[in-house]
């Protein structure tokens, strides 16, 4: 699956929030978008969710249209796993997972075989296959929010748009998560906060400033030192990660040092 | 593919049920349920002012839907087929529309503590029932006349339902809190409204119109249960048919949307629905409240939050509900009768309070 984000325009409130950004994302490939606070990241993922819609430009999968797709279509073309959800009451975590299976089933039509197989793997692939039968509402943050991937995974769309999924989880389950994501073979585009683990884990990263792209490429190409301080006021060094050998940033306040 | 995060332990987690009924033992439920209704509706039958032994009601009862009714006895014929029956019948269907009604609009602001009081729909609808008399004789007669009482409730609600909807939107979304208390004003100045009509009218209008306020299913005919028998029918099958995204808009609207809802027509489809139902029964019954509250959260408590299982048990559940409250409103003061308003209010209003507290510990949003 291949995205491409054409002149993207979006406004809030009849305030323009992001302006005229091109995207792509090939298949497999892992983009990141990356941005300080109020860059237009999460405007710009809307367009892809289908819950804003862009004032100018195109968001085409494959070259369909992703705007002139019927919703059911559109959910079985791209999954998302949002920054805000949430907590459905009521609901066990099996039941949730299995609301992703909402495109692929008629009405009325029951829950097969097929369906309980496909929730039961989504929820072992981000290790919660011991909780299905737990309400969502007894998990901690970082359980919930595997099972929110779950219910994406569930949607068997070839593309993942994930907001800051890292969010909220300790250091070592957002390691996992960027890790199972990455295995997924999907098509992904995140937004991501920690500009470290953008460098690591993506194949390319696009920098939004102002609503407008800043610079996009593979990871060490873009956020060179000059480029980090630049966008994100900080001092930054870019090397080998010492344990992984990855590409690996880390930053400093540019005061006091 | 790995299966990267298997390697992390899970909380140990006993395996259980999630709610105290699920799966199969559903359908053993609602059998119970059916089961319950037809007793009750018996015993709505044969007690009242009189009471009846239950083998008579059966005969006359059997010899009408055998189409032998002009075979029994008239005069308990009369009774039990054309006074108590389509009571007991029209106690059911007035439950479960305003479970059902209950179980929409909650779908739709993803709170359970809504209600078609909370939102006003219910006062908006009584406001339209009562200015269908009010209005007779003057220019607006036409209209009103027309519409006839069930017409004008429902163009009211709609009306009224459109308006929260829309004053409750920013740039395009809907805010829980907003719509709450938008429904909450709305009400209040419809509420008003309908005083205002009931002090222009003179007091044997306004007698009869007193159950309105109280709500009352007495009087009733077989005349008065076909149209909201088949409004109730028509919203329930729609309600059934979107199930699966009422479960999935319970994650929120941006997820719902991720998922492949089109939650913009499907809150539509919730606002008519809450509506239309909620006028078909205030115009038949008046304003019996909080039934929409107390049978959903019963329901969920016991068969979980997914729809697919809380509308057919709602609807059951409320039947049962009301026919039961109509029963006790006929045997608690004989030979006089009570409103039923005056029950299930009493009964509600604790029940919403105990609710909102228990919300309120438990740190959940309550809009």
């Amino acid at each position: 699956m291949r995205l491409d984000l054409t002149g993207v325009s979006a406004h809030i409130d009849a305030r323009p929030i992001v302006d005229g950004v091109d995207l792509t994302a090939g298949p497999g490939e892992f983009v990141a978008l990356v941005g300080p606070n109020g860059s237009g990241k999460s405007t710009l993922l809307r367009t892809v969710y289908r819950s804003l819609r862009p004032s100018g430009g195109v968001v085409r999968l494959d070259g369909q249209d992703l705007w002139r797709m019927r919703p059911r279509q559109a959910a079985r073309h791209r999954a998302v796993l949002p920054q805000h959800s949430q907590v459905a009451e009521g609901l066990s975590v099996a039941e949730v997972v299995a609301t992703g299976r909402h495109s692929r089933k008629r009405p009325l039509e029951r829950d097969n075989d097929t369906d309980r197989a496909v929730v039961l793997t989504a929820l072992r692939r981000v290790g919660m296959e011991g909780t299905a039968d737990r309400l969502l509402t007894a998990l901690s943050g970082g359980e919930r929010q595997r099972v929110l991937l779950a219910r994406a995974l569930a949607q068997e769309a070839p593309l993942l748009v994930l907001d800051e999924p890292t969010n909220h989880l300790d250091v070592g389950s957002q390691l996992l998560l960027l890790d199972l994501i990455r295995s997924l073979g999907l098509t992904l585009l995140a937004a991501l906060h920690d500009l470290d683990q953008a460098a690591a884990y993506a194949d390319r990263v696009v920098v939004l400033r102002d609503g407008r792209v800043a610079g996009h490429g593979p990871p060490l190409e873009v956020l060179t030192p000059a480029f980090i301080e630049e966008v994100f006021g900080v001092r930054a060094h870019v090397g080998p990660h010492p344990i992984t050998g990855r590409p690996h940033i880390a930053v400093a306040s540019v005061i006091g040092t | 593919m790995t299966d990267t995060l298997t390697r992390v332990q899970v909380r140990a987690a006993p395996p259980r049920r999630p709610h105290p009924v699920s799966g199969p033992a559903t359908g053993l439920l609602l059998a119970a349920l059916a089961a319950g209704l037809v007793t009750a509706l018996v015993a709505g039958i044969s007690a009242g002012s009189v009471t009846l032994p239950l083998g008579q009601v059966w005969g006359v009862v059997l010899a009408h839907l055998s189409g032998r009714g002009a075979q029994a006895d008239p005069l308990l014929s009369q009774v039990v087929w054309d006074i108590r029956t389509p009571r007991a019948l029209l106690a059911a269907l007035a439950g479960a529309g305003l479970s059902v009604a209950g179980v929409a609009l909650q779908a739709l602001v993803r709170n359970p503590l809504a209600d078609p009081y909370v939102l006003g729909v219910s006062s908006a609808a009584s406001l339209g029932a009562v200015l269908v008399p009010a209005l007779g004789g003057t220019a607006l007669a036409g209209l009103t006349g027309a519409l006839g009482v069930t017409g004008a409730a429902f163009a009211a609600a709609m009306l009224s339902a459109l308006l929260v909807y829309v004053l409750a939107q920013r740039s395009g979304r809907l805010l829980d809190s907003w719509l709450v208390l938008t429904g909450v004003a709305i009400g209040y100045l419809c509420t008003a409204a309908t005083t205002f009509v009931q002090l222009q009218l003179n007091p044997t209008e306004l007698q009869g119109m007193m159950f309105w306020l109280m709500g009352s299913v007495a009087g009733a005919s077989w005349t008065d249960l076909g149209v909201p028998a088949l409004l109730v029918g028509s919203c329930l099958a729609w309600l059934w048919l979107q199930a699966r995204s009422l479960n999935a808009l319970l994650a929120g609207e941006e997820a719902a949307i991720a998922i492949g809802v089109p939650v913009a027509t499907l809150r539509i489809g919730l606002l008519v629905a809450g509506s239309l139902l909620t006028s078909t029964v205030v115009s038949v019954v008046g304003g019996i409240g909080f039934i929409g509250l107390m049978v959903p959260h019963m329901v969920r408590f016991v068969v979980g939050a997914d729809h697919r299982r809380v509308l057919p048990v709602s609807l059951l559940t409320g039947a049962l509900f009301l026919v039961l409250v109509d029963l006790a409103a006929r045997v608690a003061d004989r030979p006089d009768e009570l409103p039923v308003g005056i029950f299930t209010t009493g009964l509600g209003v604790p029940f919403f309070l105990w609710l909102l507290r228990r919300r309120a510990r438990g740190g959940s949003d309550a809009a």
